[in-house]
């Protein structure tokens, strides 16, 4: 499943990334495998959302939470 | 000078800046950094052992590999051992409650080898929520000081002090990861040719040897002929060697960090985002604030503006009065103090409107803006990172378009700085309130809407509208260079740290008043002698035309309105008449006659000179009276087509005027900081063709069906 489609208040954890690119940028703000990751909320568009990772609250556009892969 | 260079790193939202402002009081300084415009801080700090530090406050970054331009800065100075700002230390500001994300910075810079020493910030904080840290332990693990501060409180300052003091010549750091397994053959390659015996270095260079300006075009070939031929993969290598940091860090950390989860964390946060980024009272609350900066932007500025105004005119009295009568004098009162005038009215504007942005930002409730509006703000080719500059080019566009640095995408960014300036500036605004007075009835509409207020409003929308609608364009013509992104940090609420706002609200106005000033001196000067001299054949013929006139004549009356004629009569035939004359045909389907053709020209440079050239053309043309400045407006008011005999400004000629500087690009210092930031004249010379072109056309529009 991808973080994208995690409904707010869901936890998950990471599992992997499938762009590369953006794995790198990801991981450099906290966004590890094994991490635990929870949806806080979503813009009032849809898009952007929060997340709240590694003891802080992150947030990224749907498109690039699509290429994190959770369970 | 500084016995010791200390450069302070660390990530966004680290309280990085409130440490440098610790250290250094206001004994600070905003350059920037050679060859490239990022506002470089500087400061100088006494040390207990009597020494002093020049301290350099580096952008935030998460890591040394750069996502936006202000982040490549940190590589380019740690790397560069000839670079003015290359440190003999390094102080690395880590935020307690988020240790592991901090110390990946701190171990990519550890790996440099350069000496430093790790200083804890929210020290409090991390205890408030039950985060222990063992510092000793934790030192001896990375192999440099450790000291706990809160930057907010002002504690830990003595003891990071001492150990800024303290910290040996040698770098003590422990490694963490071997750089060279990552790529062997290439690291080697590279120690070969710029010899370095840092592994870690060599690897870097490999990663961003475009972004240092050091290396010759010959040496960038040969790095890149190494990339090929061993086959290097920047981005495979970048996320592995994150891994390896991370695997690192974990057992760095074991043992270190002990989390109670004493105290429920970010429950005011959480509360607060539920209501400030709400579906509707999201939108509500930041059109309100919106609301409210405007209207403070205004209304608690007209005081000051007023007082400044006064003393001004005072000046130039006083100065008539006293000074000895001459050239030199006029060419001060009427050239220099004028100029001058006309730059400082705008400091409270300024001074306010950028309080407010730095006390938004500081609050954190910047970044929610940022997030709320990303989605609509993409549809017209921004990003929500451009709200920022736009907000902020209500005040001046030259600071805002310097605040689109953050922004990381090369095109979101190209397409903020190429609209910010079409936003109605402050300086716009004398030349709106002129003309609004001129021709919109001093009314109220339904009992207490001021039209004037209303017009003026309007103006505003419109500029925005424009500037979205423009943005829209550059969408489709501009190619992207590579994808755009938005993964930002959302920081925790904290109230706004007041010295920070007090002191972004001076260095702001300080650069307005140095950078616009400059311009706007030279062309009030400029302006002073084109419009008191003319081509002494033409003049002459004018003087004797007239002498002969007043010879014959007794009449005291008409000898008043001769005078009157004559000096109207030298400015017709002045360098800056015969100019704007010259122009009169391309305007005059826009309503305009060759008087504010001259101040068309004049504002060229800075729009803000429009009121004064007005000021200057009526003045030298009015016979001297008492108040000359209170007099301006229905000065101009009576201003008649010598051909008609009908008033020149109508409400069409007015509004004409509004929507040309509304859209025009009449801003020498905008022109010059889009340069610095693009680094090219491909986009100042776009931008200010197509802006001229827009605000033509739209003058030329509204006078022909108005008039």
């Amino acid at each position: 499943m991808k973080l994208s489609q995690l409904d707010p208040g869901k936890k998950a954890t990471i599992i992997s990334f499938t762009d590369s690119e953006m794995a790198v940028k990801l991981m450099e703000m906290g966004c590890l495998p094994g991490e635990e990751v929870e949806v806080e909320r979503c813009a009032p568009l849809g898009c952007p959302i929060a997340i709240r990772i590694a003891g802080y609250q992150l947030c990224l556009r749907k498109a690039e939470a699509a290429v994190i892969i959770i369970q | 000078m500084a016995d010791l260079k200390v450069a302070l790193v660390g990530n966004p939202n680290t309280g990085k800046s409130t440490l440098f402002n610790l250290l250094t009081g206001l004994n600070q300084k905003i350059g920037n950094f050679p060859g490239i415009t990022v506002d470089k801080k500087t400061g100088y700090c006494k040390l207990p052992s009597g020494k002093t530090a020049e301290i350099i406050d580096l952008p935030g970054t998460y890591s040394l590999y750069p996502k936006s331009k202000d982040e490549s800065i940190v590589f380019q100075v740690l790397a560069d051992k000839n670079n003015a700002s290359h440190p003999d230390m390094i102080v690395l500001v880590a935020d307690s409650t988020n240790l592991r994300r901090n110390l990946l910075l701190f171990s990519q810079v550890a790996d440099l080898g350069i000496p430093m020493l790790l200083v804890l910030n929210m020290a409090d904080m991390a205890k408030k929520e039950g985060i222990n840290i063992d510092i000793d332990k934790l030192a001896e693990r990375l192999g440099v000081q450790v000291v706990n501060i809160s930057a907010r409180k002002g504690e830990g300052l003595t003891e990071l002090k001492q150990a800024i003091a303290q910290t040996t010549t040698v770098a003590t750091q422990t490694s963490s990861i071997l750089a060279k397994d990552f790529a062997p053959q290439a690291i080697e390659a590279i120690k070969q040719k710029i010899t370095t015996d840092n592994d870690y270095f060599a690897l870097q260079v490999l990663h961003q040897h475009e972004h240092l300006a050091f290396f010759t075009q010959k040496e960038q070939k040969e790095i890149e002929a190494i990339e090929v031929s061993t086959g290097f993969d920047t981005t495979k290598l970048q996320g592995e060697e994150t891994v390896a940091r991370y695997k690192h860090l974990s057992k760095v950390l074991t043992d270190v960090v002990t989390d109670t989860g004493a105290a429920k964390k970010f429950t005011v946060t959480d509360k607060l985002d539920s209501i400030l980024t709400h579906k509707v009272w999201g939108f509500v609350i930041f059109f309100f604030i919106l609301f409210f900066i405007f209207n403070a932007i205004f209304s608690w500025s007209s005081l000051p503006m007023d007082l400044i105004e006064g003393t001004f005119a005072k000046l130039t009295e006083w100065g008539h009065e006293y000074l000895p009568a001459g050239v030199l004098t006029d060419l001060l009162l009427d050239g220099v103090v004028a100029g001058l005038g006309g730059i400082v009215i705008f400091i409270p504007q300024i001074a306010i409107l950028f309080a407010l942005i730095s006390i938004l930002e500081d609050t954190g409730y910047m970044a929610r803006v940022t997030f709320m509006m990303d989605k609509i703000m993409r549809k017209f080719g921004l990003s929500g990172k451009s709200v920022v500059p736009m907000i902020g080019g209500i005040a001046c566009a030259v600071p805002s378009i310097m605040s689109a640095r953050n922004i990381e995408s090369w095109k979101d960014r190209i397409i903020t700085i190429m609209v910010t300036p079409l936003v109605s500036c402050s300086a716009r605004l004398p030349v709106y309130t002129l003309l609004i007075s001129l021709v919109v009835p001093d009314e109220k509409v339904w009992g207490f809407f001021s039209l004037q207020g209303l017009t003026l409003m309007a103006m505003y929308f419109i500029s925005i509208i424009a500037a979205i609608l423009v943005a829209l364009v550059f969408k489709f013509i501009i190619k992207a260079k590579e994808r755009s992104y938005f993964i930002m940090e959302l920081p925790v609420y904290r109230m706004p740290r007041w010295s920070n706002v007090l002191y972004t609200m001076y260095e702001k106005s300080k650069t307005f008043v140095i950078e616009a000033g400059k311009v706007i001196i030279a062309i009030s000067i400029i302006l002073w002698v084109m419009s008191t001299y003319g081509p002494s054949s033409r003049f002459e013929a004018i003087d004797v035309k007239y002498d002969k006139i007043e010879a014959t004549s007794t009449d005291t009356v008409q000898l008043a309105s001769l005078e009157r004629d004559r000096s109207a009569e030298k400015l017709e035939n002045s360098y800056a008449g015969i100019i704007g004359k010259s122009i009169e045909p391309a305007i005059k389907p826009l309503g305009y006659d060759w008087k504010i053709g001259i101040a068309l020209i004049t504002s060229f440079a800075a729009r803000e000179a429009f009121v004064g050239t007005m000021a200057t053309i009526y003045s030298v043309e009015g016979v001297d009276d008492e108040n000359g400045e209170l007099r301006l407006r229905d000065k101009i008011a009576a201003a008649k087509n010598p051909e008609t005999g009908l008033p020149i400004f109508t409400f069409a000629t007015a509004l004409s005027l509004m929507l040309f500087y509304a859209f025009a690009m009449q801003c020498m210092s905008t022109v010059a900081i889009v340069y610095r930031e693009t680094k090219s004249w491909k986009w100042p010379i776009i931008q200010l063709v197509y802006m001229t072109v827009m605000a033509y056309l739209a003058a030329l529009i509204a006078y022909q069906l108005l008039k």
